[in-house]
């Protein structure tokens, strides 16, 4: 079960790009891009907006599938929208990627030490403890979420949300 | 250089005057007018009242396809606004500069659902090239700066400015020589310099072509590089096809013009690209109506791709060579680098396939489409600007009305817009009162944006329309003979108005045609009036069908002829056993065996 979910992951990755666009900061600019995959029939995997240094500027992290022509067709449309100043394809390059997740999982006496140790060797948190469940903050990159994720399913999951990739080239390259 | 109290819609129409714009296609309402109170006062605008915003938004459109320059429309909020709809989308799909501007409720009612409120930026996000809500009168006049700006550069589209009524109302200190002349948006520059080295691989490969083919689309049109489309050709010798936006791009009386090409392309310029070894496409997009199935289009080719659009490059078929860049300016550099070529066998191939597969239509007496067409072609030396509307006059008027120059040839390519012909007509009369300007239209289309020959008559535009009226919804009618097994599904129009009563009505005049031989006095005539609309109400057969045609999806090999020819099609497909090159060299060395078989015949029998 373990091993059929984690190759089905792994699969998946490998259709998955991540692309940053600096856009303007404006309102309805989430909306054109959002709009623009909608009508175009791409597939975000997950999208994350926030402002940048420069507070005029927005940078979008988008994780989207699709074979090279997708990504090249996506990243070409992303550009002709007048408040996208420069998409980043991060397929070909070295980069950091980083995402958060809350999970919610059932914690009772029996079962707390375990659990505990799981989030440890992840270098995890418990940020809320109740009789019945932990809330456990992990970082990292989707693939090691994607393993605490799986592991924690066996103690059940009652919620979990994770924020979506951001990504960053290393080194001294910006986008 | 002095400051000015003035309102957002002063500013506004200042704004435009200096943009050069000379006329606005609009309807008025509530959300707009402080804006109508302006231009009650405002000199050297022109502003076209339109009987449905429908009407102001093709008029804008054709105008700015027949001058060049950017088409400005104005409706009010709400119904008004989403009335526009379809002509902004028409717009969108041939890349067509236009500056749409509506009014809106207030800013402050803005998001609850007030009275007329629609959120036409919302609507309009997926078919304009940008689009602006302007918050502050103070932003009016960067704003309209950068829609005018993005509307006519790069690949020109529509763009849509949002005006709330408290931000048309608002008076504001303005000076209008602070109005800007250039306008720079960092997130904004297209690039319009091919790139030299991709320039020179351009140009490599035309010199080793055996068998290359030009392929030219809208964007020559909009780039207006007619001198150097017609050059490069002429400098290579090599035969041109035009899509049904690129029309103009040489003239078609050239002997290197092959027409257009696709569903219902010149047989020949269809089996001309199936055929060539080196397909240059000049600012066209591989669309489908020009490829069918994209996988058996121009196999044997190698692709020069150059257009403006780098997102175009690549999403249907990838180019060998890709250029991205303004046509005239890539053209330019290329026409620098090439060499000469002389004639060759291949032109001379293409030629005898001319020869064999011409745009017939039957000689028996009746009225046909094609022969209005072309008597239009005679009647006005060529001269006449065409507008069309949608359907199989469409197709008839792209095979057989000869363009000498761009700009003459105004149609709803990407949409297939029925109801564009008149308005577009209408807006194409308004920039040149002196010309010619002919909406050649089917009863279906015609009665989509009837009212507008009412704009024509009050404003004395003397746009005549010849309507191909075969009581029919025409091209529904042969899909349904030809794909649906005959069944005919609500295609009937014998329940029309009587079109010349209809004209007469609204203060034109009208006239009703039969017979071959009234069309040439019904044109001439038609011509002399300049000072109201002309319906031609043309009757002709219910059962003609659009030759040839590839059927959707389908490649040169599925192309459908006039029946008079099916027969020699057959023929074709039994002659297998020859069959050495490519499906299509097969069919064509057949067909061409089988033409010369029944030639011989003819010319023993007579």
């Amino acid at each position: 079960m373990a091993n059929a979910l984690s190759n089905t992951i792994v699969q998946q990755m490998q259709d998955h790009h991540v692309i940053t666009a600096l856009v303007e900061n404006h309102a309805g600019v989430l909306a054109r891009v959002t709009g623009l995959f909608a009508r175009r029939g791409y597939n975000i995997e997950s999208l994350t907006v926030s402002v940048t240094d420069d507070s005029d500027i927005s940078r979008m992290t988008i994780v989207v599938g699709g074979d090279h022509t997708v990504l090249e067709q996506i990243t070409k449309q992303l550009q002709k929208l007048i408040e996208v100043l420069r998409v980043v394809d991060y397929t070909e390059t070295a980069a950091v990627e980083r995402e958060l997740a809350l999970i919610k999982v059932t914690a009772d006496a029996n079962n707390r030490s375990e659990i505990m140790q799981v989030v440890e060797i992840f270098r995890a948190r418990i940020i809320d403890m109740s009789d019945k469940t932990f809330v456990v903050e992990v970082t990292g990159s989707p693939d090691k979420i994607d393993k605490i994720h799986l592991l924690l399913q066996g103690y059940g999951i009652k919620e979990m949300t994770r924020t979506g990739v951001i990504a960053m080239a290393r080194g001294s390259r910006t986008a | 250089m002095s400051t000015k109290k003035m309102s957002g819609a002063q500013i506004m129409l200042e704004c435009l005057r200096q943009q050069g714009v000379k006329h606005i296609f609009g309807y008025p309402g509530g959300a707009v007018l402080p804006i109508y109170d302006a231009l009650y006062d405002v000199e050297g605008l022109e502003h076209i009242l339109v009987r449905h915003e429908q009407g102001a938004s093709h008029m804008a459109d054709g105008y700015a396809r027949a001058t060049g320059g950017v088409g400005v429309c104005l409706a009010t909020s709400g119904p008004g606004a989403t009335n526009l709809v379809t002509g902004i989308a028409t717009a969108y799909m041939d890349s067509i500069p236009m500056v749409a501007i509506t009014g809106q409720v207030r800013t402050t009612s803005i998001g609850k659902d007030a009275f007329q409120e629609a959120d036409i930026t919302g609507i309009t996000m997926p078919i304009t090239k940008h689009n602006f809500l302007v918050k502050h009168t103070e932003d009016l006049p960067k704003v309209l700066a950068e829609a005018f700006y993005i509307a006519r550069s790069g690949r020109p589209g529509p763009v849509l400015v949002d005006i709330p009524l408290d931000v048309g109302k608002n008076i504001i200190d303005w000076d209008p020589s602070t109005y800007p002349k250039k306008v720079d948006i960092p997130s904004y520059r297209p690039n319009t310099r091919g790139h030299e080295m991709q320039i020179r691989k351009a140009a490599a490969l035309i010199a080793e072509a055996k068998r290359p083919v030009l392929y030219v689309g809208g964007g020559a049109i909009a780039a207006d590089a007619q001198a150097e489309v017609t050059e490069l050709a002429e400098r290579t010798n090599t035969l041109v096809t035009t899509t049904l936006l690129g029309k103009g791009a040489i003239n078609e009386w050239h002997k290197l013009s092959m027409g257009m090409l696709g569903m219902h392309g010149t047989a020949y310029a269809n089996h001309a690209v199936n055929n060539c070894d080196l397909l240059i496409a000049v600012g066209a997009r591989f669309d489908d109506r020009v490829t069918g199935k994209v996988e058996k289009f121009a196999v044997g080719a190698k692709v020069i791709h150059i257009d403006i659009d780098p997102a175009e490059i690549g999403k249907v078929r990838v180019p060998d060579v890709p250029i991205v860049g303004d046509v005239k300016v890539v053209l330019t550099e290329l026409l620098k680098v090439i060499e000469d070529r002389p004639w060759s066998e291949w032109n001379d191939q293409i030629l005898e396939w001319k020869e064999l597969f011409p745009l017939a239509y039957p000689q028996d007496g009746q009225l046909y489409a094609e022969y209005i067409i072309d008597m239009i072609n005679e009647v006005t030396n060529g001269e006449a600007i065409m507008t069309t509307d949608v359907g199989q006059h469409q197709m008839w008027a792209a095979q057989h009305f000869k363009c000498k120059r761009p700009r003459q040839w105004v149609t709803s390519g990407g949409l297939g817009t029925m109801g564009f012909g008149l308005p577009a007509a209408v807006g194409v009369q308004a920039a040149f009162p002196d010309k010619t300007v002919i909406n050649l239209s089917g009863d279906g289309s015609f009665q989509m944006c009837v009212q507008e020959l009412m704009t024509a008559t009050v404003y004395e535009l003397p746009v005549i329309n010849v309507i191909i009226n075969n009581r029919s919804l025409g091209m529904v009618r042969q899909w349904q003979e030809l794909f649906y097994k005959e069944r005919y599904s609500h295609v009937d129009l014998q329940a029309s108005p009587d079109f010349v009563k209809l004209v007469e009505a609204y203060g034109g005049v009208g006239m009703r045609i039969t017979k071959p031989e009234e069309v040439r006095d019904a044109l001439e005539a038609a011509i002399k009036i300049r000072n109201r609309p002309v319906v031609i109400d043309c009757t002709v057969p219910t059962s003609e069908n659009v030759y040839p045609m590839i059927p959707s999806g389908e490649s040169v090999g599925e192309m459908r002829v006039r029946e008079d020819l099916e027969e020699l099609k057959a023929s074709v497909h039994a002659d297998a056993e020859v069959w050495s090159y490519s499906d299509e060299d097969r069919v064509l060395a057949s067909y061409a065996r089988a033409t010369e078989a029944s030639r011989s015949t003819e010319k023993s029998n007579g």
